[in-house]
């Protein structure tokens, strides 16, 4: 009888852990970031069909990084638990912080017990009835949870992007300022200038508190292509 | 709902349907209408009567009493029977009570469901066939004296003209030309529809031909409550059109409901209504 290689459990989540973040790194970043009448989401995808950011609920969106079928499938589940959750009790009850939970729960299981992670990097936001009540998770492959204010970056090289997005952050900007911030940073390198981004390489979406009930819209090119416009103008 | 506090159950992650009742058939199939075991026995409960639907120039109107009655009583003076079930499209309920306002909810986050999932909308001759299968599931509870008769109208995107289906308790789905009631008062609201509908109605004519046709109904049928000016209750009325569903106010109903008492008045050689 031969003896199983002993592994330390130590060596093991190392692993995955590196195996997962390669993964994610791989994948163009998301940028989110709050302004005066709500939380928008940044990412440069070509696809007008294959969504980074997607509509959750009424007030709760979803936005991810990685590996597209692992996170299109825990979107769909996100989906299910936030229309069971309302059908279940009520509208008022579906709340980011208990999705976040759910994922958070299903990221950390999968992690540890089954033998490949989830390559993903999940985004959970709620937008409430004023910029202090807004909610922003940030969620990773092992079901580690933050909560983030203001703004995060999600994906390859969130580091570097973060730090450009606080340079240029402020609470309280205007929709049209943190759209262009966002592509800005979206455009940065490492070394190199900044690329300029054309409105039909991005997806962009707004959770938009001043929205009735449904508040996630996506901002087609042709708006966007307006707000980066401006930015011209005044530049 | 058990294992929400946790990790995501299985079902919710299953692939392959984008369906909000395929996935409670798979995760707590307790929770369909149809699924639950029936009790024997009969059951007195609020029953919600008659809706009117109209075709016009670039939609249709869709309009309900608001009463619902439990034998000779009169169970509530205030229910909604109209709905929006999404943006383009509205439905309109007679039958008993709770179950035809259970089945549009589930109507509502089925199509809901389906468009955040897929990210597009459901074309109307998809939005029926779904109501059709949802009323079909039901057929235990029509066969015990709780049966649900739905209408459905919307504005067909693809077509640019307004629609109307109709649903039988075996699910049957039938377009229907025009305008068309369901209910106890229908059979007067057809009659009125009939004498008064035209092709080619702006909305405000529209709007009066569905109150006339309600009030008809009111009328003859003890089960159908007219506009209530004294308490200002009035029929719920909606239009769909390319804008998508609009809730006629209570404000313009009380001057159509005015309007077509006055002309009734006229009719009765009563002169002009106070």
């Amino acid at each position: 009888m031969t003896m199983p290689f002993y592994v330390s459990p130590e060596q093991l989540m190392k692993d995955r852990a590196d195996y997962a973040r390669k993964g994610i790194a791989r994948g163009r970043s998301v940028v989110v970031v709050a302004y005066d009448d709500g939380i928008a989401f940044a990412t440069e995808n070509p696809s007008r069909a294959l969504h980074k950011i997607s509509e959750i609920y009424d007030r709760i969106a979803f936005a991810a990084v990685g590996k597209y079928n692992e996170f299109e499938n825990l979107r769909v589940a996100g989906v299910r638990y936030a229309d069971l959750r309302g059908y279940s009790y009520d509208r008022s009850d579906v709340t980011a912080r208990g999705l976040a939970n759910a994922y958070a729960q299903t990221l950390g299981t999968v992690f540890t017990t089954e033998s490949k992670p989830l390559e993903v990097e999940l985004v959970v936001a709620e937008v409430g009835d004023s910029a202090e009540d807004d909610q922003v998770y940030r969620l990773s492959y092992d079901g580690s949870v933050a909560d983030e204010r203001g703004h995060v970056v999600l994906g390859g090289q969130a580091e570097l992007l973060a730090e450009r997005l606080e340079e240029g952050w402020r609470p309280g900007m205007a929709l049209a300022e943190v759209v262009r911030l966002a592509v800005d940073v979206l455009g940065t390198q490492q070394d190199g200038p900044v690329r300029r981004l054309e409105p039909t390489q991005l997806e962009v979406a707004v959770l938009d508190r001043t929205r009735p009930r449904r508040a996630f819209r996506r901002l087609p090119s042709a708006l966007l292509t307006d707000l980066l416009v401006t930015d011209a103008g005044e530049g | 709902m058990t294992h929400l506090h946790g990790a995501l159950p299985p079902a919710f992650r299953m692939t392959g349907t984008s369906s909000f009742l395929d996935f409670l058939a798979a995760h707590d199939p307790s929770l369909l209408p149809g699924a639950r075991p029936l009790p024997a026995g009969e059951v007195t409960a609020p029953h919600g009567t008659t809706i009117v639907a109209l075709a016009f120039d670039g939609g249709v109107v869709m309009a309900g009493d608001r009463r619902a009655t439990a034998g000779s009583m009169i169970a509530s003076r205030t229910i909604e029977k109209v709905f929006p079930a999404d943006e383009y499209s509205a439905v309109g309920i007679a039958g008993t009570a709770g179950l035809a306002l259970e089945l549009v909810r589930l109507f509502q986050l089925e199509l809901e469901h389906y468009e955040k999932i897929e990210g597009s909308l459901l074309s109307l001759e998809g939005k029926a066939n779904r109501l059709a299968t949802m009323v079909r599931g039901s057929l235990g509870l029509a066969m015990q004296g709780l049966a649900v008769v739905p209408l459905f109208g919307g504005y067909d995107l693809d077509a640019g003209v307004g629609r109307i289906f109709s649903f039988d308790v075996t699910g049957g789905r039938y377009e229907e030309r025009d305008h068309h009631a369901v209910g106890s008062g229908s059979v007067f609201a057809r009659g009125s529809l009939k004498k008064l509908w035209r092709p080619g109605m702006a909305v405000p004519d529209a709007v009066r031909t569905a109150v006339h046709a309600l009030v008809d109904a009111a009328d003859d049928d003890s089960a159908t409550g007219g506009p209530d000016t004294l308490r200002r209750i009035y029929p719920v009325v909606a239009t769909v059109t390319a804008a998508g569903y609009l809730r006629v106010p209570d404000e313009q109903l009380a001057e159509v409901c005015r309007e077509v008492d006055a002309a009734r008045g006229r009719a009765e050689g009563a002169g002009d209504a106070p």
